[in-house]
């Protein structure tokens, strides 16, 4: 049968060569997204030696190349989970609320820049920013506020927090207890992941050692006390907005996963302890197929990281779950509906790539956070691709595609090149140290960049198909005055409270950063006093020290 | 031998989006400027101090997290304070169109939003140098 397809390919390839003489392709170079070189055409030939039940398999079983439940979406759609958060603890509720009503099946928090970096809304450092890219959270008082009227049991939440983490989840935990809700029923995730941050996201406190311990201390609470919550969410969205590759964003998240694996076994957890409850979080951009490959290959590579690596036993451990966000750096300024179209696209690449879980982008992405309209029409992009698009009538439905399977192996070898590189510097710390990954996506994003400026690469509506922009109208703005009602909220709060209590539960904390004690037991008890989260922060800023990133340009 | 441009990029205030910035810097190096990149987290009062250390002849800031309304007029206030009146101040990042005219009338000489392309940015540098006038 292959001597008649090489055969076939030949006589097809001469025909070509024969009509570039007279109409030459529209390119030099043709190239996925990631400007990765793509073939003119993809047959068996370029299946090679690839083994249907080895490297592909079936949903459900390792390696997980399609998919790591065996029903899928026929079982259950991915959870609609559009991240959101602004100003106040009330209006961000409001905005929950509306959210919920429109058909979103799990809630995402976005944290201001002061509460992701451990200042209260009265630090100097937070003057201009409270509430402005996400909700103000000084103390469990905004908390209770941000879910007041949410039954915690019949929402999953998940926070994008990462230094103060720790901080966030026990405010959670508090929360839900007064709603009647035990811990061990909580369900919900916490990003968690500090190396991005040192990488590509810039939201960290402390140096990595107590980073990592912060880490390692919340997987060992999680796992006897809230067994049902995603400890972390190892992110790759971030290093890909950043400009990385696809390849690199897979590698790059799955050796940060590594570094945390790693860290964990030495801190005396067995790696099915934890395994199960790690999560993780990858981009999804326009070239639909290399997206969709992208997410299979790191099924298949985190898998057999977790067999042959750590030895993990439980297949939970094996299962790559993630949460996908379409990218943001793609969307423009320019002709904003036309993001829209880019979201549709990326969304499913997340959804044949089978996410468990999605944020769609809104129109108005590169301009401001969005208003209300903007996001019901994310959200209802997700609900066509669900209900309308057939997409979910079947699983993994590309597989068996001679490009994807092609472009999924390509990715997964480029993938393991990396990591064996991160493994050689000593591993993810070590090589963030050096500047190595960071360097490496330093030089794709100035290369896109070129790209863009030279015409190379097109983007509709802004570098090619343009028009005369009005200024666009009615954006969200958040109201400056946001920041004084925080501080006036501090002064009430420190007013009220027990400070006795606090002063205690601090002093607690503090030892136990000294020591080795986990660290969650004595913060659920400084944030049940109504301690503030820049208090609590500091307390541990004392102890760790904080992190000087070094200049890599 | 002519004084190459020596040009600041800053990130001031508490947000961690550091690609605009690295993109611009090695691009204003690639058309021939000197420049130093502060990394994340600087103060008004850092950016100050690092552009008469660095003798700059522009201050490049990049923000995307919305606070510029109060941190590009603070490092205006500071520059004045210190007279310095001869550095060209430039901003970019997710700043609304809305918000411009406001920050161009504390002394923000230019601000560069999201589709700008690296040539936009270098040609008004060199159109609009202060110092050597």
């Amino acid at each position: 049968m292959s001597d008649d397809v090489q055969k076939g390919f030949d006589t097809y390839e001469a025909g070509v060569d024969r009509a570039l003489a007279k109409f030459p392709e529209r390119k030099k170079t043709f190239s996925t997204g990631s400007k990765s070189p793509v073939q003119r055409l993809y047959t068996p030939l370029d299946d090679g030696k690839r083994d249907y039940v080895k490297d592909i398999g079936f949903p459900g079983e390792y390696p997980y190349t399609r998919g790591v439940q065996n029903t899928m979406y026929r079982g259950r759609l991915w959870t609609m989970r559009q991240y959101a958060g602004f100003s106040t603890a009330e209006e961000s509720n409001k905005r929950y609320k509306f959210l919920l009503s429109q058909g979103t099946t799990g809630l995402s928090v976005a944290f201001d820049l002061p509460t992701q970096i451990g200042y209260d809304s009265d630090h100097p450092l937070s003057q201009g920013e409270v509430g402005k890219v996400g909700v103000a959270i000084d103390s469990l008082a905004d908390m209770e506020t941000l879910f007041d009227g949410i039954p915690l049991d019949k929402v999953s939440t998940s926070m994008t927090i990462n230094a103060p983490a720790a901080v966030l989840l026990a405010m959670y935990i508090a929360v839900a207890e007064k709603q009647g809700m035990p811990a061990d029923k909580l369900e919900g995730t916490i990003q968690n992941d500090i190396l991005k941050e040192y990488i590509a996201r810039g939201t960290y406190i402390y140096p990595p050692e107590p980073s990592m311990r912060l880490i390692t201390d919340i997987f060992a609470y999680c796992s006897k006390s809230v067994p049902n919550w995603n400890t972390i969410s190892i992110s790759g969205y971030h290093i890909r907005e950043a400009g990385s590759t696809a390849a690199q964003e897979v590698a790059f998240t799955l050796a940060d996963g590594i570094a945390y694996v790693d860290a964990a076994i030495k801190a005396g957890l067995d790696v099915d302890s934890f395994g199960p409850r790690l999560s993780f979080f990858f981009n999804a951009h326009n070239d639909l197929f290399e997206e969709v490959a992208k997410f299979r290959a790191a099924r298949r590579v985190w898998a057999k990281v977790m067999k042959d690596r750590f030895g993990a036993k439980n297949p939970k451990s094996l299962m790559l779950r993630f949460h996908t966000q379409t990218g943001g750096s793609t969307l423009t300024a320019q002709q904003p509906d036309n993001n829209i179209v880019r979201v549709a696209i990326q969304a499913l690449a997340a959804v044949l790539g089978g996410t468990q879980s999605l944020h769609t982008n809104s129109r108005d992405e590169a301009l401001a956070l969005p208003t209300e309209a903007s996001v019901r029409i994310a959200l209802r992009t997700q609900q066509i691709i669900a209900y309308e698009s057939g997409a979910t009538e079947t699983i993994d439905p590309l597989a068996g595609s001679y490009y994807v399977e092609s472009q999924t192996d390509r990715i997964q070898k480029e993938a393991e090149a990396y990591i064996a590189m991160i493994d050689s510097m000593g591993g993810a710390v070590k090589a963030i140290e050096r500047g190595y990954v960071q360097q490496e996506i330093q030089d794709a994003a100035y290369a896109c960049q070129m790209d863009i400026e030279s015409g190379d690469r097109v983007v509709v509506g802004m570098n090619k198909f343009q028009i005369k922009e009005e200024s666009p109208k009615g954006l969200l703005r958040v109201d400056p005055i946001v920041g004084e009602q925080q501080v006036a909220r501090l002064k009430a709060i420190r007013a009220q409270r027990d400070n006795a209590r606090v002063q205690t539960a601090l002093k607690a904390l503090k030892h136990a950063a000294e020591t080795t004690e986990n660290l969650m037991p004595p913060i659920l008890e400084a944030v049940k006093a109504y301690a503030t989260l820049g208090e609590i922060s500091d307390v541990m800023r004392a102890v760790f020290g904080e992190y000087q990133q070094k200049v890599i340009l | 031998m002519e004084r190459k441009i020596r040009v600041l990029v800053a990130k001031p205030g508490l947000d961690g989006h550091d690609r605009g910035a690295k993109v611009i810097a090695r691009s204003l190096r690639d058309a021939g400027m000197e420049v130093v990149y502060t990394g994340l987290r600087q103060t008004p009062e850092q950016i100050v101090s690092a552009a008469i250390q660095e003798d700059v002849d522009v201050i490049a800031m990049s923000i995307l997290s919305g606070a510029h309304n109060h941190l590009f007029p603070r490092v205006m206030e500071l520059l004045k304070e210190k007279q310095i009146d001869d550095v060209l101040v430039i901003g970019g990042g997710v700043i609304p169109d809305d918000d411009i005219p406001g920050l161009k009338a504390a002394g923000i000489a230019g601000v560069f939003t999201p589709g700008t392309p690296t040539t936009e940015t270098i040609e008004f540098i060199k159109n609009n140098l202060k110092r050597g006038k």
